[in-house]
């Protein structure tokens, strides 16, 4: 039996390694001009993860293999180096792996959060509230007007809780359900959650963030690629969870353009 | 002179059923009462798990009879989406407070920890009594949640504030989430009475001769979760009660101002979300560790059996579980890289988690090492724990994506991160946990379970576990998102072409979901065949000899099962180190710890003695 | 397969003491578990994280956001603090009239009891004082879901006192085994270090709440 299992082990091992290696199910093509350090970062892991779960494997199989049923008697052995060996060998090997993803890691971490936006970017608000995301795009005069939550009535289509009477910024506020964006145009994404925790992501843009109700926190990012995409919600918030998305339109410039006035004549 | 027991001669052997079988004051009932009560919350959420995976890939099949259990959650047993994350929060509770704490822990630590350093009973053997109870008036409390008004809550596992906080947030959110809370707090109360037990017994109650060093591995295991678990338990226990201020009392610690549900401003303010998400994590990512550990620990104490072998160094696994343990208290903030908390700390957060895997993976290459040049004794115990090696290998290794904040900006929140967890909690902890059953369940009920029931229970679980938290990877890395109750995204439905070795054909990811959902029913059938085996051995299985699979340590030094005081009333004296197998010029392939034949064992240091 | 071998011990049967009357004590040479202390000091370490992460919450919670509402400090907790602290030097004393035993033979336990019903009163006292003082905050509108403040100052003190509650539940234990003349040093040492420490939880409440409400 323990023949069979030396050899099950590699099968599966090998197995599971194969959708990978063929290049099944890999993650969408990158739209965004940061995504290619994850993407990166993802295959230098994979390498690496995948060199020692398969080693692992293997190695634990043909070990099944060559000592279960041997005679009795048989004599005993000690891996070579014993255990200061491999002692030495994981510090020496994992650390440098630590070392190298950590060092390099950083960077695609940092693009995201340490650069701040361009003084040029694009704003756009995002609001995440049971069981859907909403878009406030600031209007002509460039300037979001101030949000007051006890305003806000669906029924009523006042989504964000503005006061367009009395908030002369808030006039010209245009408010979507689809967010529109500029291809090649960074943007400057500013969220805020209505009820509880949401969270945002576009699998394509490489960018996810979780909201947080009573904090306001952004993110920035440039589209590359003209298409539609999903921004789905990846924080449990409730029932509709499954439901809560939204779709990203990266178009070019004048589709834009046409795209912000026709929102605009619906407000 | 031996030291008298001040133990022993403050109880005698209890004479009534109450007092044998269910108030019980030793440490073997309590263990089994602890064991037992694993394995109904492992069945429950089995049969959980059964009901989510056919509700995601067959949403509009009746679930015959479930409409009775919640005729709201599942109209004529069709369950909706809401039920689905009520009955997901229940599995994910039951399976990481019932289950993983209380089955190789509580369960197994309770009856073998004394009993392995030579001790009568526990230092505390009422407060041990009151643990279990406490942990049993917990557990009626969570399954009480699904028979209030509108269900068990729906916020997962992991209650994060606002939804846990706002009863109107949701169905369930109300009576249920505090049912949640309540229960939950009172499991904290339980875990602390049940580890002050386990580290005063350690520290105090050792016999003659038994040296911390010489303990057996899956003891230090106990020891160390134990320890972890004092620290964890007790800031959860604080997250809990006031969740359940909030909830209840007006006050607000983690809710903030002006948020609107259902249309209407809710009245609590200041509160930080965060703040609960901090005091959750800070307990549970430990949490993970106290359920594994135990898990490691037995299965080094099998596979040592098995291999009829010391391991290569018996310190550097005691070492290792320390850094571990150690270690997990730094590194909660890896569950929230995306949280919205300070960027830099990500880093900070991202560095300790991946240094353990320095430990993790010293651990994998002794257990492999010392498999080389050794003597495999193959049988359901160390089939099992053979499986743990290659589970924890696979789980660890996907650890090491997530351990990095930028590749969790994608990988966060999809089925990698599910697949991650099951593979090492849902899968390698729950095979240690097997592995100690068909390894001691000779000793703790004196008869043998049988043989090829338990090897066709772990040929049909250790591939069909394969097949269905394998895949789960691959879903991750299509962006898959998790803790959804229906697939309605687009790229989910269409089929990727794949060509291997000359076939053609094409997959969707609907399709492996399909593929995945039959595996866990049939992985699951698969459990039945260990049910039985356990309750028909329990009568009808061979009586079992004192010592059934040659092992060296104290277990095996008093019968099948030990009586009332362990010893009967002689505690041994130790005179070897654990793991004597294979000693040359000894008088057998064993020494046991309390033999006294004298003989030369070469050790670590390479001091003979 | 070679049997283990017992190096043959046989339990004594517990010693029989005699027992000279209601409220003596005689010293019995038993070998006595360390059990108890360790156990206290693992449950004082619990009992440590506990306060710990209530620490943390409540710094956290005062950063979060503008509404902690400072009010003034109740008076009385001066005078309850005095009163944990007597209480411990009451326990003390008790302890030093037992631990005669360890240079005599036999005694007389009454002084001990004696020492340690004071202790137990003025522990009740603490416990009806602090009730004393949500009064006094009630009596000015702070209830437990005014603002974080109160909040924090009610989950402390109540906590505390809980626990302060426990402590006297321990020295009724070992009052009744005085009584009955038999009862172990560590047991009462593991009583009492675990009432010390509400005290010194006590004052580091006290510098907490005092600069932080």
């Amino acid at each position: 039996m323990g023949k069979l299992l030396a050899v099950t082990l590699i099968v599966i091992a090998i197995g599971s390694a194969i959708p990978i290696l063929a290049h099944i199910w890999v993650p969408p093509a990158d739209i965004s001009t940061h995504g290619y350090q994850i993407d990166e970062q993802m295959s230098d892991t994979m390498v690496e993860a995948g060199i020692c779960f398969l080693a692992a494997q293997i190695i634990l199989g043909v070990f099944i293999w060559v000592f279960s049923g041997r005679k009795p008697g048989a004599k005993l052995r000690t891996f070579p180096g014993g255990a200061k060996g491999l002692v030495g060998a994981a510090f020496i090997l994992v650390g440098l792996e630590v070392i190298i993803l950590g060092a390099f890691g950083k960077k695609a971490w940092a693009t995201i959060y340490f650069t701040p936006p361009g003084a040029d970017a694009l704003p756009v608000q995002v609001q995440a509230g049971q069981f859907a995301f909403y878009f406030r795009y600031p209007g002509a005069d460039g300037k979001f007007g101030p949000l007051h939550p006890d305003k806000i009535n669906e029924a009523n289509q006042n989504i964000f809780g503005l006061d367009v009477d009395h908030d002369p910024d808030s006039k010209d506020d245009i408010v979507t359900a689809e967010m529109g964006v500029p291809a090649n145009k960074e943007i400057h994404l500013l969220m805020h959650a209505k009820d509880v925790g949401h969270s945002f992501y576009v699998r394509e843009l490489r960018i996810q963030q979780d909201f947080v109700p009573g904090l306001d926190l952004s993110l920035h990012f440039t589209a590359t690629k003209v298409g539609r995409y999903e921004i789905v919600c990846t924080q449990l918030c409730g029932l509709g969870h499954y439901n809560m998305k939204a779709y990203l339109n990266v178009m070019s410039e004048p589709d834009y353009e046409a795209w912000i006035k026709q929102q605009a004549s619906m407000q | 002179m031996h030291e008298l027991s001040t133990h022993a001669a403050n109880h005698a052997p209890p004479q009534s059923f109450l007092r044998k079988y269910v108030f019980s004051v030793d440490h073997k009932v309590i263990g089994k009462q602890y064991y037992g009560l694993g394995l109904l919350a492992v069945l429950i959420g089995m049969v959980l798990s059964w009901l989510m995976r056919i509700h995601l890939v067959w949403p509009n099949f009746a679930i015959p009879g479930l409409q009775w259990l919640s005729s709201a959650g599942a109209p004529g047993g069709v369950i909706t989406p809401e039920y689905y994350l009520q009955l997901m929060t229940m599995h994910g509770t039951l399976m990481v407070f019932f289950v993983l704490t209380n089955v190789p822990f509580a369960g197994f630590g309770n009856y073998f920890l004394p009993i392995q350093i030579g001790a009568e009973d526990m230092a505390f053997p009422r407060f041990n009594m009151m643990s279990f109870w406490v942990t049993f008036v917990g557990f009626c409390v969570l399954v009480a949640a699904f028979f209030v008004g509108d269900g068990p809550p729906l916020s997962g596992w992991t209650a994060y504030a606002p939804l846990s906080a706002i009863p109107g947030s949701g169905p369930g959110q109300a009576t249920g989430q505090t049912l949640w809370a309540i229960s939950i707090a009172t499991f904290c109360i339980g875990q602390l009475l049940g580890s002050l037990n386990f580290i005063t017994t350690t520290l105090d109650l050792r016999t003659k001769g038994m040296t911390l060093m010489r303990m057996p591995l899956c003891t230090w295991a106990w020891f160390i979760t134990s320890c972890i678990g004092l620290l964890a338990f007790a800031v959860l226990l604080p997250a809990c009660i006031l969740l359940i201020l909030d909830r209840v009392a007006g006050t607000s610690f983690f809710v903030p101002s002006n948020l609107v549900v259902s249309d209407q401003l809710v009245n609590l303010s200041g509160g930080s979300p965060l703040l609960w998400q901090h005091l959750f994590w800070f307990f549970g990512h430990p949490e993970v560790y106290i359920a594994i550990l135990p898990a490691a620990g037995i299965v080094s104490h099998i596979l040592v059996n098995s291999y009829r072998r010391p391991l290569l160094s018996h310190k550097a696994i005691i070492y290792c579980m320390m850094a571990i343990g150690f270690l997990s208290y730094m590194v909660w903030g890896h569950h929230m890289f995306l949280s919205g908390m300070n960027p830099f700390s990500a880093l900070v957060f991202s560095f300790p988690t991946l240094v353990i895997t320095i430990p993790a993976t010293i651990l994998v290459l002794i257990w492999i090492g010392s498999l080389y040049g050794a003597n495999l004794q193959i049988n359901s115990a160390s089939l099992f724990a053979l499986g743990f090696i290659s589970m924890f290998v696979s789980g660890g290794v996907s650890g090491f994506f997530l351990a990095q904040p930028s590749i969790d900006v994608y990988l966060h929140g999809t089925y990698f991160v599910v697949g991650h967890f099951h593979m090492v909690m849902g899968v390698a902890a729950i095979f240690g946990m097997f592995a100690g059953t068909y390894f001691w369940a000779p000793k703790m009920f004196g008869r043998m379970m049988n043989e090829t029931w338990g090897k066709i229970h772990f040929w049909g679980t250790f591939v069909g576990t394969y097949c269905i938290f394998m895949p789960f990877h691959y879903l991750g890395m299509i962006g898959n998102v998790r803790r959804y109750s229906a697939f309605v995204d687009d790229y989910l439905q269409v089929p990727q072409p794949v060509s291997l070795l000359g076939l053609h054909f094409s997959v969707s990811p609907i399709e492996v979901h399909e593929f995945i959902s039959i595996a866990a029913l049939f992985t699951g059938a698969v459990q039945l065949i260990f049910v039985y085996n356990l309750i028909y051995s329990r009568f009808k299985g061979t009586p079992a000899p004192e010592n059934p699979w040659q092992g060296t340590s104290l277990e095996w030094a008093t019968s099948s099962p030990p009586p009332w005081d362990n010893f009967g009333g002689r505690l041994p004296v130790v005179y070897h180190d654990p793991y004597q197998y294979g000693i040359e010029g000894a008088s057998g392939d064993f020494v046991m710890q309390n033999s006294s034949e004298h003989i030369q064992t070469v050790r670590e240091d390479k001091k003979v003695i | 397969m070679p049997h283990g071998l017992f190096m043959a011990t046989t339990l004594q049967a517990p010693p029989t003491v005699k027992l000279p009357g209601p409220g003596s004590l005689r010293r019995v040479i038993l070998r006595d578990s360390d059990a108890p202390s360790t156990g206290i000091w693992i449950a004082l370490a619990a009992i440590t994280m506990t306060f710990a992460a209530f620490t943390s919450a409540m710094l956290v919670r005062q950063g979060s956001a503008n509404d902690w509402r400072h009010f003034s400090f109740p008076i009385i907790l001066y005078f309850n603090t005095a009163v944990l602290f007597a209480s411990s030097l009451t326990l003390q004393i008790g302890r030093r009239r037992f631990s005669r035993f360890d240079t005599e033979r036999h005694g007389e336990a009454r002084p001990t009891i004696t020492a340690l019903y004071g202790t137990l009163a003025l522990g009740c006292t603490f416990v009806f004082a602090q009730y004393a003082a949500w009064q006094q905050l009630r009596s000015e509108g702070l209830y437990l879901s005014s603002a974080p403040s109160s909040s924090f100052f009610y989950v402390f003190t109540a906590l505390h006192a809980l626990h302060v509650i426990g402590g006297v539940l321990g020295l009724v234990y070992v009052i009744r085994k005085l009584h009955r003349g038999v009862l172990r040093t560590n047991t009462f040492a593991a009583a009492s270090q675990y009432w010390h420490f509400m005290g010194l939880l006590w004052l580091y409440l006290l510098v907490l709440l005092r600069t932080r409400i």
